[in-house]
């Protein structure tokens, strides 16, 4: 049941993504999202694992739903930016095209359910989901900050995928994809405010205007 | 033949100008304003039922027969709905497509009658009530089949009934997205707040109102009481979903189903008072938001 309302809750999180046009308050809905999903250790390993759930759960929540945040919000306001104008995919249109993907994401959660034993139609299907917003909204917006945030909700999908379908993963695996992330979306946010400084906005789409 | 339902649907009928009385007691008491009786619905219909009509000399019996074909068709439905846990007066399989498309031909008539008039105003109304309820009524009709889907029956007076404490243990997360769907849909559909605001007779905002705005004396009166029963059923509808007891003995099942409709009001009024009218660009995606509510709760009750 408590794993039921999480998947849902990501779900939903994800969804309200795709209709939101302020970026704090998209921050701030990547950083519940990573929040709620730094409690999935504790639902889906098993009990022995305990101290080290703890470990990661902790180290999930520090960084997704803290440091992400702060780093996010710097940027957003060195680059001096309230909302996504003019996305490529107008909000309504996003909606539509996210209960596609649902009906996609449940659709292949379904052909691959004997994968493994008590894994979830749900969870494999929310997973699948989270992949395929983050993707869309790398695709669909032109602020890169928003990129910045479809690239995490992707790394959120991976994650729930992993701890669902493999369960223990080595540690140091773990810990070595947080890192990436972590030095990801610390470059990318060092990137954004060079952009912004450079050019007046972070509109992507105009970076291949670049001349040498 | 079974008294009761009757006996239900006439207090239905007696009751339903009360829905509005109360909400818009709730906003009044909120905005710390006394605010109109809680009757005054009544006193509007009994004052406009009394006086003759005026009828542009541009319109046809299009124009005349849709507040009465309208009030027909809302009455259809209430004909159809289940009163809180105990069943309607005609139920049989398959009667919940009857109720959607009793409420898609009111929606018809009204719209009808307000491009009769000819006037440019009342059709950009009906243009923005058709694009919403385009909107809103595929969302509806998967709630409903979600319902279906979740107790196995598939006429209103079984499904809503057999949703109990036990349903709401089994798959309380998809039955709460569908009530939040249904929720939003109710809004939308009757015109109230976060969609539409029902005070005001501003062009930029209207949709429902500015398409009765031609509609004088008891056509008017039909138009009201047609639209508080459409409050009704809909309501009835969200709260026999929400109210998971059931007795068994009809006055108790009735007692805690206007409750929940006193609730049910009371919380729009809430809603209502504590929220803005949306911008007309932002009503498709709340709409596509309940839509997208009904997807998730109908892909968790099918998996």
């Amino acid at each position: 049941m408590g794993l039921e309302t999480l998947f849902i809750f990501l779900v939903l999180t994800s969804l309200v993504l795709l209709g939101s046009s302020l970026l704090h308050s998209s921050i701030r809905v990547v950083a519940l999202q990573g929040a709620a999903l730094s409690f999935l250790p504790f639902l889906v390993m098993e009990s022995s694992w305990a101290g080290r759930a703890v470990f990661l759960a902790a180290l999930t929540m520090g960084l997704k739903g803290i440091v992400f945040p702060i780093l996010l919000n710097r940027s957003l306001r060195e680059a001096n930016l309230r909302r996504e104008m003019e996305p490529l995919v107008g909000y309504s249109l996003s909606l539509a095209l996210g209960i596609a993907l649902l009906i996609l994401a449940f659709w292949l959660a379904g052909r691959l359910h004997g994968i493994g034993v008590g894994i979830s139609t749900l969870s494999l299907a929310s997973a699948f989901f989270m992949m395929f917003i983050g993707l869309f909204l790398i695709i669909a917006r032109r602020k890169a900050l928003t990129q910045v945030l479809g690239f995490l909700v992707l790394e959120n999908g991976i994650y729930a995928f992993g701890l669902t379908v493999v369960g223990h993963i080595h540690w140091l695996v773990e810990l070595g994809v947080l890192l990436d992330v972590f030095v990801a979306v610390f470059i990318m946010g060092i990137a954004i405010d060079h952009i912004s400084r450079e050019f007046d906005h972070i509109n992507v789409d105009q970076l291949d205007q670049l001349k040498g | 033949m079974n008294a009761i339902p009757w006996i239900n649907m006439i207090v239905a009928l007696v009751l339903a100008p009360l829905l509005p009385g109360v909400i818009n007691r709730t906003k009044a008491r909120i905005a710390g304003r006394d605010g109109a009786p809680l009757l005054q619905l009544y006193f509007d219909l009994w004052k406009l039922l009394r006086k003759g009509a005026v009828y542009s000399r541009t319109t046809t019996w299009v124009f005349r027969a849709g507040p009465l074909i309208g009030l027909a068709a809302v009455l259809g439905a209430l004909l159809l709905t289940p009163f809180g846990k105990s069943g309607a007066v005609l139920a049989f399989d398959g009667d919940l497509v009857l109720f959607a498309y009793w409420l898609g031909l009111m929606r018809f008539v009204t719209v009808l009658a307000a491009l009769d008039t000819g006037s440019s105003f009342e059709g950009m109304g009906a243009s923005r009530e058709v694009f919403f309820s385009a909107l809103a009524e595929p969302a509806f009709l998967l709630g409903l089949l979600g319902l279906a889907r979740a107790t196995d029956a598939i006429s209103l007076s079984t499904i809503l009934p057999a949703v109990t404490a036990a349903t709401w243990l089994a798959m309380g997360p998809a039955l709460a997205l569908i009530a939040a769907a249904w929720l939003v849909i109710l809004l939308a559909e009757n015109a109230r707040i976060p969609v539409d605001d029902p005070n005001t007779h501003l062009e930029l905002t209207m949709i429902h109102e500015v398409m009765v705005l031609d509609h004088g004396g008891p056509d008017l009166g039909l138009i009201l009481y047609g639209a508080a029963l459409k409050l009704w059923v809909m309501g009835a509808l969200l709260v026999s979903l929400l109210t998971p007891v059931r007795y068994g003995v009809a006055w108790q099942d009735a007692l805690v189903f206007l409750g929940g409709m006193l609730i049910l009001a009371v919380g729009i009024g809430l809603i209502e008072g504590a929220m803005a009218r949306l911008r007309l660009a932002r009503v498709p995606q709340l709409l596509m938001g309940a839509l997208a509510l009904v997807a998730l709760a109908l892909m968790l009750i099918m998996k």
